[in-house]
């Protein structure tokens, strides 16, 4: 068994040791080891010239690996949390996502940018926040969130190796969960969504850590004759309206689990998709849990309300199966 | 205050047992809707309101049997639905702007009109407005607290899937309830809905095959019958059919058996006297020519509603009446109208391998005919024998209005009617 | 003043600032019958610091220019044609009509692009300086920039990153003394931007930007240094620009004044009269210039004219390596 952050370390290691075209940077990915102790020990590995610490500057850090990338490197950038990268968001928007098609494809950006996101370790409403879906919404970018310890390492090789700017989001909860990695394995695409549990009665969607609520709640139901199918996203931009719909015309319902807040979230994208393309299998109305619209609270009891809950996923689906 | 009475639903019913009430107290209904069920000599039947108004009052109680005439039900007319921007909602009647029964709640025409919509009974309901007024709001609450399986009207309030498979399956979803948030009908109500004929129980099908049994005892031990047959060649009017359907989508080829029901009417026309009925010991000549199918039921029930007009339109368009009228007669979803209206009987068990038939008349009508199979026979045509399609006819009649020379004369008169088939 | 400069040096000089100011004036006609769209932002009186600048490059280092990067662009080797068809967004334009003026790129000639983020270029030069850093090229990415840029954030993370990581870059401020509308007094607290890069470590100096030869003396010194030392360097290239921010504005935020004062040094008919004098060229040379540039943009607009629009189906091309439509 390897944890989460082990299995993303592991990645960073093949990478840097198999493509000198490969670096690390951010903040405090060498002599500290990483924020989250993903990068510990690289920089002993490596060199500083591979896994470099940055100073606090996350847009010109971005750009610059946007321009390394451009130069023909193969830059790995780590931004602390999701809430640190909107200071980098222009660099984002405005240059990652439009440079090939700007320049009438002449340019491409194969930089990989890895972020911490999500609420849950009572750390207020400055580094809590799911901000993927503004990540999301922008063409000429793709968007991952690995749920599992094995996606943790595959979606980070599998980033690097794209041609186009991958942004990953990691969900802080989940660097300490263990689970089996195989290193050998030939990874299924990255994206693609992945059916975590099989079900008939109700699709709950999730992506990131809420994966794993989903699959609580989704044995919580089965206590309850409720056979709940869960849904792991896995790749946020380009979405897999294939799986999804797929889902829900087995099961005939769905719940939509997001950390983001309800209003133009990506639990609103799906439920669209559902109306779009899935309007005639569905049996109930889509329920959304998301994130109250507040602000992450610090106080624990607070921060618990706000964020989705297994029993709230629970009573959602079965409102949807018409038993609550 | 209209009155809603035990219909005659036939000329010869005297009295009917009120089966089932379709509505409930203070329900609107609507000019045309199917109101009750009917139990009657011939079997279960639908029957239909005249009036648009709500129900005042329900008078008979289910399994009553009461003479024709006898008022089952009082409706209360409501005016024709006042569009809405004539009178904002909110505004209180005055005794002079409208026709509203100022006995009942106090509403807006707006007001009732949305109550309607939402199928929303206001009686004795006391509204939130001025002096207990009942305004929009309070419909909107009413609409979700009496929130009916069946929405009125087209709008049900249903899944996406259920309405899906519902149409898939056949199943009418304005006949089943919903157990879902808010009555909603939901994929589970439509699965375990009984489909097409949930409401024909066993013993209704005994009830309906009683009734048959009286009605066919009676005739034949009261009319005394003739009959006369003929062998026809449809060898004409199947060339022609065969012609006319190449050009012709699949569904709206012709069947034969289209062309023989459209000739037996055009055939009456000149033949008065057998399309009529027998009433108080003496003859009544029908108004117009129609034709009543004999369908056979799932279940050994037997029904013969009419074909309004059977002589006249185009033949395509009597085939699709005819497609309609036997697929509701076998899904129970006749009315009253068809049920009493026909003034001679057509029956053909051709399909069954039968040659001939030799029917018994459905009184009070005079006069019925049996179609046997078309068969391949040997048949003289100008001295050789060929083989060619023959239909045995067999006209039964009532001897007390016709005899058998001039049943003679129909069958012939038929016959000469399917020798030229593109004229029908 | 003296040029000390060959003959062919100073006409090469002369032909490329007339090459850029003729080619604009041809916007200005083109923008004003519809042909070109967007903004269009002029280089004119600015052609000095651009034609000095990109002359002391070598063709191999790295250019990330500005909105207003007609100039660059041109001197850079990228045709005429090009840049007209991109003015005109058709699919023969240098980014295939999915850019217009602000965003001319060249991925052959190693231009990367026209930035309309106002410092938002400075991160990517400094990124592709780290590459090559890396990657032990000695290449220099010359990194074009206006004042209105220092006021942001990203100009100064980016010098002091290059600083930090010792990247070879050379920051070029074209000082033209407005960001879009607002003077250099009104929005920097200390109008010398030379100040600034010191702070991070940085060699800053400022040059004449309406002098050729000037500016590409300094640019020429300040690159080889950052190519021998692989560490950054900071020119501010004074100069003005002669039209609107954009194609058109009412231009409240400077007098009519002031902009003829400015034009009485302008960077083409000074340097032609020092030429002149210096005997270096003759009018004729000029003439022989001018009627070259003349036929050039003749053939650039015919080869816009000739262009193709990119048909509309082909829209989701360029966006990602592979379409995920």
């Amino acid at each position: 068994m390897t944890t989460y952050r082990d299995a993303v370390r592991t990645a960073l290691q093949t990478l840097l040791r198999e493509d000198p075209r490969v670096f690390l940077m951010g903040e405090d990915v060498g002599r500290y080891g990483g924020p989250y102790a993903v990068s510990k020990g690289l920089l002993k590995e490596f060199g500083e010239e591979r896994v470099r610490d940055t100073p606090l500057c996350e847009s010109t850090f971005v750009g610059a690996g946007i321009g390394a990338a451009l130069g023909g490197m193969r830059p790995i950038v780590e931004v602390m949390t999701v809430n640190f990268s909107l200071l980098a968001l222009d660099q984002v928007v405005n240059n990652a996502a439009v440079m090939r098609h700007m320049s009438g494809g002449q340019f491409e950006v194969p930089i990989a940018v890895r972020m911490a996101t999500g609420g849950g370790k009572q750390l207020a409403a400055q580094h809590s926040h799911s901000l993927e879906n503004w990540y999301a919404h922008i063409p000429g970018i793709k968007v991952l969130a690995p749920a599992t310890v094995q996606d943790a390492h595959d979606m980070l090789l599998a980033a690097v190796e794209d041609p186009d700017p991958v942004f990953i989001f990691e969900h802080q909860m989940l660097y300490g969960m263990e689970g089996p990695l195989d290193t050998e394995a030939t990874p299924p695409s990255p994206w693609k969504a992945a059916i975590r549990r099989s079900g008939s009665d109700v699709s709950l969607i999730a992506y990131g850590g809420s994966v794993h609520k989903a699959l609580t709640a989704a044995e919580k139901l089965e206590k309850e004759r409720v056979s709940a199918e869960v849904v792991d996203l896995r790749s946020l931009r380009p979405l897999d309206r294939e799986t999804i719909v797929a889902s829900v015309s087995r099961t005939h319902r769905a719940v939509v689990i997001d950390e983001a807040w309800k209003t133009g979230s990506l639990a609103s994208e799906i439920s669209a998709i559902l109306a779009e393309d899935a309007f005639y299998e569905l049996d109930a109305p889509v329920v959304r849990v998301c994130t109250l619209e507040v602000p992450i609270p610090y106080a624990k009891h607070l921060e618990e309300a706000a964020l989705p809950q297994v029993d709230r996923i629970v009573e959602a689906a079965k409102r949807s199966v018409g038993g609550g | 205050m209209a009155e809603f009475v035990m219909p005659s639903l036939g000329a010869d019913m005297a009295a009917g047992t009120l089966a089932n009430w379709r509505v409930a107290l203070g329900d609107t209904v609507s000019r045309g809707d199917i109101i009750a069920e009917v139990e009657t000599e011939k079997g279960l039947i639908e029957v239909e309101v005249f009036e648009t108004g709500v129900v005042e009052a329900l008078l008979v109680a289910e399994g009553e049997k009461v003479p024709v005439g006898t008022v089952l039900a009082e409706i209360r007319a409501v005016s024709a639905s006042v569009p809405a921007s004539e009178s904002a909602p909110g505004d209180i009647i005055s005794s002079g702007a409208s026709d509203v029964d100022l006995d009942g709640p106090m509403a807006s025409p707006a007001v009732r009109r949305r109550a309607h919509e939402l199928g929303v009974f206001l009686g004795g309901v006391e509204g939130t407005g001025d002096h207990g007024r009942i305004t929009l709001d309070d419909v909107q609450h009413l609409a979700g607290a009496q929130a009916a399986p069946i929405a009125s009207g087209d709008r049900v309030r249903i899944s996406p899937y259920a309405r899906r498979i519902a149409t898939e399956r056949g199943v009418d979803v304005l006949r089943i309830g919903g157990t879902g948030p808010g009555g909603a009908i939901q994929a589970s109500d439509v699965l375990s809905a009984k489909v097409p004929e949930p409401r024909k129980s066993v013993s209704a099908a005994e009830r309906m095959q009683s009734a048959i049994a009286a009605a066919m005892t009676r005739a034949n031990d009261e009319i005394p019958h003739y009959y006369v047959e003929h062998s026809i060649d449809m060898g004409n009017a199947l060339a022609w059919l065969r012609e006319t359907n190449a050009s012709l989508s699949v569904a709206e080829r012709l069947v034969s058996g289209a062309v023989v029901l459209r000739a037996v009417a055009r055939a009456l026309r000149k033949h008065k006297k057998l399309n009529a009925t027998w009433q108080g010991g003496e003859v009544v000549p029908s108004d117009g020519i129609h034709v009543g199918l004999a369908v056979s039921l799932r279940g050994g029930g037997l029904v013969a509603p009419a074909l309004r007009s059977t002589d006249e339109g185009s033949l395509s368009d009597l085939m699709a009446r005819m497609t309609d009228l036997v697929s509701r007669a076998r899904a129970g979803a006749l009315r009253s109208s068809e049920m009493t209206s026909a003034t001679i009987t057509l029956t053909s068990l051709g399909e069954r391998g039968v040659e001939s038939v030799t029917p018994i008349i459905f009184p009070p009508q005079v006069a019925i005919v049996g179609c046997g199979a078309t068969l391949e026979r040997p048949w003289v045509v100008d001295g050789q024998v060929v083989p060619r399609p023959i239909m045995r006819v067999t006209l039964g009649a009532d001897h007390r209005v016709t005899n058998g020379h001039q049943g003679a004369r129909f069958l012939s008169a038929l016959d000469g009617l399917l020798q030229e088939p593109e004229k029908l | 003043m003296t040029l000390y400069i060959s003959r062919d040096h100073a006409l090469d000089l002369l032909r490329q600032m007339i090459r850029i100011r003729r080619l604009e004036e041809k916007s200005v006609e083109l923008y004003s019958k519809q042909k070109i769209r967007g903004f269009l932002h002029l280089y004119i009186g600015e052609e000095a610091a651009g034609v000095g600048a990109m002359r002391a490059l070598r063709e191999d280092d790295n250019i990330v220019a500005t909105y207003r990067e007609h100039g660059q662009a041109l001197v850079r080797g990228i045709p005429a044609g090009e840049i007209m068809a991109e003015m005109y967004g058709k699919a023969n334009g240098c980014s295939g009509g999915r850019g217009g003026s602000m965003h001319l790129f060249s991925a052959k000639r190693r231009f990367y692009g026209g930035h309309a983020i106002v410092g938002g270029g400075l991160p990517i030069a400094v990124g592709l300086a780290l590459a090559d850093k890396m990657k032990g090229e000695a290449r220099v990415t010359a990194c074009f920039f206006g004042d209105g840029a220092t006021d942001e954030g990203e100009f100064h993370e980016s010098l002091n990153l290059a600083a930090l990581w010792k990247l070879p870059v050379l920051f070029l401020c074209e000082n033209n003394q407005y960001a879009m509308g607002t003077a250099l007094d009104r929005h920097v607290s200390d109008s010398d931007i030379v100040n600034n890069p010191p702070a991070y470590g940085i060699p800053s100096e400022s040059v004449n930007g309406m002098d050729v030869v000037a500016v590409e003396r300094a640019v020429h010194n300040a690159v080889e240094s950052v190519r021998e030392t692989s560490e950054p360097r900071f020119l501010e290239l004074r100069t003005y620009r002669f039209r609107a921010h954009s194609m058109y504005d009412a231009e409240l935020y400077r007098s009519k004044e002031e902009v003829e004062e400015h034009k009485k040094h302008d960077p083409i008919a000074n340097f032609q009269e020092r030429a002149m004098s210096d005997e270096l060229i003759t009018q004729s040379d000029i003439d022989t210039i001018e009627a070259d540039v003349a036929k050039e943009i003749a053939e650039a607009i015919e080869f816009a004219e000739r262009g193709e629009w990119e048909p509309v189906e082909d829209i989701t091309r360029h966006i990602y390596a592979r379409d995920l439509s």
